[in-house]
């Protein structure tokens, strides 16, 4: 406390204590404005395209939307190629990332304080941190060139898939952490196999909490670009073949941004996106409100 | 064999997985570099020249490290005042209150946002802004980039602080009010202090997640394989350089390219342990 100056008077002290507060709170009206602004501006620009025929209508060609811009009128079509793209890849990757992910995070929970289940938490840790790029990469270099030959959906799903673990993996360990040890020793002493222990008293339990960091980790993917470029690569066309070049929203936003004709759909597009990631972020933060 | 046995079998080969998964990423990215670290060796690191044109390619990573680190380390200064403001206000000054719950919620969502939107944003609202105010003149390079990563990377810088600031024990402000301080002394002298690593380690862990980042820097920093030499120059990142060229790269060319996302791994993984390593010291 020494360093608070002696002679100084106690007005200019409160003074400085509210111009302090003023700050925090000016910067802090600075910092949430963002959301503000960019969900405003995809209002505004993109709900003349949000229709039901841009739900279920493909992605039309250049010169399609050109013959529309020319006349003034709404580019036609939709984006239902990148919708159930996005679909199909996230859906893979969520079978794919969560019950390894689940066992993984009973594992950690099960083995506390044992070396190989820290450096299985380290390493899932290390993981959650590696860039999305360098997963798009490392599909690349696993499925595209040796699984499917060439670009294709299971390849996206893949990079998604580890995206995925390492979120689900500790949202798991945290969330049965909280579950007191009494619940499993009753089960335990009841006599009750262990398996039966775990998914039919601890999973149970925690199931909100799980679904709240499932869904947390869907809502992280479903907007991933970077790794798609490397892995799905993007169509025109609806694809269903996981082996084939498959689109998604977020491939479709970057493919309107790089062609100036289609620039219209950038906007209905990345609405349609974010109104999809929010749900899946607000349903999770209501199964977290829920446990509580 | 009983059927606990099986259980524990399972859960411990189930979870090996992630283990063999980190293990596959070193390997297949250290293997997919070899070509490019053997023609070029350590030179890659240090060289700055990147020219692709066949018969003479060339690649040194130079450029693009500068440029990761410049971006991400200027993201996290700008972003500094913001989250710092944030973290008192849901951590301290409004802790438990509606309004605090609304922030947060809302700081949280900041995190939600697709890095492409951000990108568009950038593009199209915050360049012509920057333009219109006379800041910059053509509206790409590292200072665009810097604002939107400040932005995007603010929800993993509040969040830890928010949550250490307002675990400081009441006690100690308390005494601290009791001596006739004012609040921003309090917080000046008593709860920063002792809040500080596990502030400082949510700055290290928003950095990693600036390096990382790809789409956004893609759209805005401009694209050019120079070494950024201010604010206002363009450049790329090795994550933005990688999203850029890896289309029509074979050969060298996609081995150098492996090479930098080897070494975007290796930086991001130092730089995540020595956040993750200061928060575990604080417990």
């Amino acid at each position: 406390m020494k360093a608070i100056n002696e002679t100084e008077n106690i007005n200019s002290r409160i003074r400085k204590d509210r111009v302090f507060l003023g700050l925090v709170v000016l910067f802090s009206v600075i910092t949430v404005s963002p959301i503000i602004l960019i969900i405003s501006k995809l209002i505004e620009k993109g709900y003349k395209q949000l229709s039901f025929g841009f739900l279920v209508e493909k992605t039309p060609d250049t010169m399609e939307a050109m013959t529309a811009i020319a006349n003034n009128e709404l580019i036609p079509g939709g984006i239902v190629n990148g919708i159930l793209g996005t679909l199909l890849m996230v859906a893979m990757a969520a079978v794919i990332a969560i019950p390894i992910a689940i066992i993984t995070g009973v594992y950690l929970y099960e083995n506390q304080g044992k070396w190989l289940a820290n450096i299985t938490r380290n390493v899932s840790d290390i993981l959650q941190g590696v860039p999305s790029i360098v997963l798009g990469l490392i599909s690349y270099l696993w499925v595209v060139k040796y699984v499917t030959n060439g670009f294709s959906a299971l390849a996206g799903s893949v990079s998604l898939a580890i995206m995925m673990l390492p979120m689900i993996v500790r949202s798991t360990e945290e969330t049965l952490k909280m579950i007191p040890q009494t619940l499993k020793e009753a089960g335990l002493a009841l006599g009750i196999p262990y398996w039966r222990v775990l998914t039919g008293i601890l999973i149970p339990t925690g199931f909100s909490g799980l679904m709240t960091g499932i869904l947390l980790a869907v809502s992280r993917v479903i907007g991933e670009t970077a790794p798609l470029m490397l892995t799905a690569l993007g169509s025109r066309a609806i694809n269903m073949n996981i082996s084939k070049p498959t689109s998604a929203i977020p491939l479709l936003i970057w493919e309107f941004y790089n062609d100036p004709n289609m620039v219209d759909m950038i906007w209905s597009s990345s609405l349609l996106l974010m109104i999809i990631v929010l749900a899946f972020n607000l349903t999770a933060k209501q199964f977290a409100a829920n446990r509580k | 064999m009983n059927s606990d046995k099986i259980t524990k079998i399972v859960l411990f080969s189930v979870s090996f997985i992630i283990l063999i998964v980190a293990g596959g990423i070193v390997f297949s990215l250290v293997g997919g570099a070899i070509p490019s670290f053997k023609t070029f060796g350590f030179g890659f690191i240090t060289s700055s020249h990147w020219d692709p044109t066949e018969g003479r390619e060339n690649y040194g990573a130079l450029p693009f490290i500068a440029g990761t680190l410049i971006t991400s380390f200027a993201a996290l200064v700008i972003s500094f005042p913001l989250s710092f403001a944030t973290s008192l206000f849901l951590g301290e000054y409004y802790r438990n209150t509606r309004v605090a719950k609304i922030l947060g919620t809302m700081v949280d969502l900041l995190a939600g946002i697709p890095s492409i939107v951000y990108g568009l944003w950038g593009f199209y609202i915050l360049r012509p802004f920057l333009i219109g105010i006379g800041f910059e003149n053509q509206g790409f390079g590292v200072l665009t980039s810097s604002i939107v990563l400040a932005i995007m990377i603010i929800p993993y810088a509040t969040s830890l602080s928010n949550e250490i600031i307002s675990m400081v024990p009441n006690d100690l402000k308390e005494a601290a009010y009791s001596l006739g301080s004012t609040r921003y002394e309090v917080i000046r002298y008593v709860t920063v202090p002792a809040a500080r690593s596990g502030i400082f380690a949510g700055y290290i862990l928003a950095f990693g997640r600036a390096l990382g980042e790809t789409m956004a820097v893609t759209m805005l920093i401009g694209n050019s394989n120079i070494i950024p030499d201010g604010l206002f120059s363009t450049g790329n990142t090795m994550a933005s350089v990688i999203a850029n060229q890896f289309g029509e790269a074979d050969g060298l060319k996609l081995s150098s390219l492996i090479f930098i996302g080897l070494l975007l791994f290796v930086i991001t993984g130092i730089v995540n342990s020595i956040g993750k390593l200061i928060i575990k010291k604080m417990n």
